[in-house]
């Protein structure tokens, strides 16, 4: 199964950063969210996909059988952070094109006087 | 006494220079300042019995001991006699500024605080016994060269000849320092005694000739040596004192001091007497042709200054022969340098004096306009005449001592049988006559081209006359001790050469008094180096009478083609080419930059992963592949070929639900009940704000990407991705130790008391992290609000929106 999961977290690489390497500004956004999802389930792959129950007290299940509990503490971390952040970037991204009618990142430049 | 302290006595009088010159507005300020050189020069004179006698006189002070780190002043033969040039020629060049400079007109107080900087680190850099100390007090030197030679700082001419001497000479300093710091390894010690006596241990070792040859560069930095030489004609544009003191008899010695100090440490290599005494022959040589094409008078003896260095440094690069071979004429040649050295100092300091003479007197330096002041300026002429003569190599004057014992050396030359002397041997004396030819020639165009013949037509700026009694005591003064070092030679060797030749060369002797040379003027009929001489001044006449005609040649090579013009275009380059190179990969343009950064990142790491051969997958790692998990990977990569693919806002933010969704139904298939709940709410508040900014934000554009952009997007992206699945499965294949999760699993309900292990990581064993993710969210919900409340205008002005 990992090997599996490393090929998706793979394609969600590859798509994050096409789409970050975009020149609009809310692919570039779309592309932080693929990320994000990459990195966390990269994060629960290395843990190990071994477990046969969720990593809860339970009568009759033995101690080798629940899922590694650490990484799923990780990326809930991560998860409630990159939504901090998106939520942000998101607004940030807003106000931009409120102020410079713009969201080609081409157009996104210092001029020279800040040279 | 703790005459280290002395050393500093020039910098603490400088913080007193500019509060006499604002008090004492009626006296020139030059006054105060000579009792500084007067004292020193005096009270190192005491030193001298000390030294001839072979011995030496050491005091220190501390600074940084656990560094090994000293002010050192260490005097023996060849430290007093720089030290008393130092201050000897230091106390007549201030005498002399004090008439050549105009009390009301010149900012005094500045010159004479940079001037007697300069002469607190000359002290420094000749005395120090401590290399680390030797350094500073040496770019101290560079410091306060700049800082004279751009004194008429509203010149342009000035402030260029400051940077470009600034530049080579500070390079060169810091080449040095590396050939310090690598003989501190070899050594292990800064002190330069020690090193001499740890000397026999560093041949052969893999330092030995890098240290060689970046002393070497510090050396030829600042001792104009070629192709470094650049720098010395542009210093001109300093007030001539300043050319007199520091650019012709102490500053540009200061290599020539490293190059003698450092000769019992590296006279061994084959390497160092090659440089030293072929580039100091070549120095020589370049030096005495391209001064007979200066118009300039302090331009001529810019060129003859870097000349003459040239010859001493092929002399002390003779002398390194020494240690190779018994023949006592190498010996000879390292008295000959010292003794040429003292006579340099003496002659050309009284030249510039001359020079800056005649420049205050009538107005102009350019000997072409000049001419038939013989009878104007009869001192002048005489003192001239003298400098001149002596360095021609003329009897009765000390360059002809020094001359004569400078070609029998190159002579002896040819019969050093090893490193290939004896074949290449020849040229030594060759050179070394041509240049002397050539010497001749610029002497007696500079003497005779200013001074005798009519007067130009043209009116001088100034109407011509003697200079007054005070700016010639100088100059007469260094001419008395020309001729008079031409009758004394030996006394002048027992009490300053021999000393400063043991302390060069303290292997091979024990007393000063070994040093076994007598000069003498005449060496009889049969000597080699006379005959050498007579044909000199038979061509160099020859050359001198028909100079009009030939002295055209030099116009043949374009300026752009010189030395000035390789360092012009480096300058040129290193301002306008690294310019246009950081213009070049600096487009502004953030796409630009994250391809270098995934780019270096792929690149990088499938590198390491196949160059380790770190690429390896363990089947049997792996847990069983699940059905559930295949479909929910399928919808996944569908869900993210939309995102990709999407023509609208709306569908890409769909997809984006659907890709979020699909990790939540991945959380719940491999067990993680917590983050499925988490992923679930949060992606849903993710589409809603999405949703919500989704008025504001624009169309899903393009902007016109080209196939190419795409195309090398899409190699980037398929790079990274690959990447990252590669470390990724050989990571989980490769598990060093087991996991920690154990103990958590063990210890959760006995320590902790909880029952969700997830949980009780968060909060309880792990709960920092929960804290500030805790932060986190509410920065990132406090800036929200103040982006969006927040309105400042671009000027800065704040626009109320509630108006």
């Amino acid at each position: 199964m990992e090997f599996l999961m490393a090929i998706v977290v793979g394609i969600l690489f590859m798509a994050a950063v096409y789409l970050i390497l975009s020149r609009s500004l809310l692919k570039v956004i779309l592309g932080t969210g693929l990320l994000s999802h990459g990195a966390h389930l990269l994060l629960l792959t290395m843990g190990g996909l071994g477990g046969n129950s969720p990593p809860v007290l339970a009568d009759g299940v033995s101690v080798s059988d629940y899922a590694d509990p650490l990484p799923q503490a990780l990326i809930l971390t991560a998860i409630v952070i990159s939504f901090g952040v998106t939520a942000f970037i998101l607004v940030l991204a807003y106000r931009s094109y409120a102020e410079s009618k713009t969201d080609n990142m081409n157009l996104m430049k210092g001029n020279d006087e800040h040279d | 006494m703790n005459f280290v302290l002395l050393i500093f006595l020039p910098i603490v009088a400088a913080l007193f220079v500019p509060l006499l010159y604002r008090k004492l507005k009626n006296v020139h300020t030059g006054w105060f300042v000579l009792l500084v050189p007067v004292v020193l020069f005096i009270y190192y004179i005491g030193f001298i019995k000390t030294t001839m006698e072979g011995g030496h006189a050491i005091s220190e002070l501390k600074w940084i001991p656990s560094l090994g780190i000293s002010f050192v002043s260490y005097i023996d033969g060849l430290s007093l006699l720089f030290t008393l040039l130092i201050t000897g020629i230091g106390a007549l060049v201030v005498l002399y500024s004090i008439f050549y400079l105009d009390k009301n007109k010149e900012k005094l107080n500045l010159f004479y605080v940079y001037l007697l900087i300069f002469m607190s680190a000359m002290l420094g850099v000749v005395q120090s016994d401590n290399v680390i100390s030797l350094y500073l007090f040496w770019e101290l030197t560079s410091i306060s060269s700049f800082l004279l030679i751009g004194y008429w700082n509203t010149r342009d001419r000035s402030r260029f000849g400051a940077l470009k001497s600034m530049m080579i000479t500070v390079f060169g300093g810091l080449m040095m320092l590396g050939g310090f710091v690598l003989l501190g390894i070899m050594g292990d010690t800064f002190s330069i005694r020690e090193l001499i006596a740890n000397a026999p241990s560093f041949v052969g070792h893999e330092f030995f000739t890098l240290a060689l040859v970046l002393v070497l560069l510090g050396a030829f930095t600042k001792s104009a040596q070629f192709p470094f030489h650049i720098w010395l004609p542009d210093a001109m544009e300093a007030p001539t004192p300043v050319s007199a003191y520091l650019h012709s008899a102490t500053m540009v010695k200061a290599g020539l001091y490293l190059v003698a100090r450092f000769t019992p440490i590296f006279a061994v290599s084959e390497v160092w007497i090659w440089l030293v005494t072929g580039i100091g022959l070549l120095t020589l040589f370049w030096g005495s042709l391209f001064a007979v094409k200066q118009t300039d008078l302090k331009a001529i003896l810019a060129f003859s200054t870097i000349s003459q260095l040239g010859l001493i440094m092929s002399l002390l690069g003779a002398g390194a022969l020494a240690f190779h071979s018994d023949d006592p004429i190498f010996k000879f040649a390292t008295f000959a340098a010292i003794f040429h050295l003292i006579n340099h100092a003496t002659f050309k300091g009284s030249l510039f004096m001359i020079a800056g003479i005649v420049d205050h007197e009538t107005g102009t330096r350019d000997i072409r306009k000049l001419g038939g002041l013989m009878s104007i300026m009869p001192v002048s002429f005489t003192v001239a005449f003298i400098g001149t003569m002596s360095m021609a190599g003329l009897p009765p004057f000390s360059g002809f001592l020094s001359k004569e014992m400078f070609l029998q050396s190159m002579l002896a030359i040819r019969h050093f049988e090893l490193f290939n002397f004896a074949t290449w041997g020849i040229i030594f004396p060759v050179v070394a006559w041509i240049a002397s030819v050539f010497t001749f020639v610029y002497s007696f165009y500079f003497v005779f081209k200013t001074f005798a013949g009519k007067q130009k037509s043209e009116p001088l700026p100034l109407k011509p006359h003697e200079a007054p009694i005070g700016m010639l005591v100088s100059p007469v003064i260094l001419a008395t001790l020309v001729v008079a070092i031409f009758f004394i030679p030996n006394l002048i060797g027992k009490w300053f050469v021999k000393p400063a030749v043991i302390a060069i060369q303290p292997s091979l002797y024990s007393h000063p008094s070994e040093v076994a040379v007598d000069v003498a003027a005449w060496h009889g009929m049969t000597d080699p180096a006379m005959w050498m001489t007579v044909a000199i001044v038979g061509v160099g006449l020859l050359l001198f009478l028909t100079m009009a005609r030939w002295q055209k040649l030099y116009d043949i090579q374009p300026e752009y083609l010189s030395l000035n013009g390789l360092y012009d275009s480096v300058m040129l380059f290193s301002e306008g080419g690294m310019n246009k190179i950081s213009r070049f990969y600096m487009t502004g343009l953030i796409r630009t930059y994250l391809i270098y950064m995934f780019a270096f990142i792929a690149a990088i790491t499938a590198a390491t992963l196949f160059i380790k051969e770190a690429f390896i997958v363990d089947m049997d790692s792996f847990s069983p592949v699940n059905l559930y998990g295949i479909l929910t990977a399928i919808v996944l990569v569908i869900a993210v070929g939309m995102v990709l693919l999407a023509k609208t806002r709306l569908s890409a933010i769909i997809a984006l639900g659907a890709v979020g969704y699909s990790v939540a139904l991945f959380f719940v298939i491999f067990k993680a009940p917590d983050l499925a709940l988490t992923q679930l709410v949060i992606e849903t508040i993710s589409v809603a704000l999405f949703l919500l900014a989704f008025k504001y934000l624009p169309a899903l554009n393009n902007h016109g990407e080209t196939k190419r952009n795409k195309l090398v997007n899409l190699i980037i992206a398929a790079a990274v991705g690959i990447t990252v699945t590669l470390v990724a499965l050989s990571a989980h294949s490769q598990k060093m130790i087991p996991s920690i999760s154990q103990f958590y699993k063990d210890t959760v309900a006995t320590e902790a008391g909880g029952g969700n292990i997830v949980n009780v990581i968060l909060v309880d064993y792990r709960g920092f992290d929960t804290l500030f993710e805790i932060a986190v969210l509410s920065i990132a919900g406090i800036a929200i609000f103040a982006m969006i409340r927040l309105k400042l205008s671009r000027k800065g002005e704040s626009t109320d929106e509630n108006k």
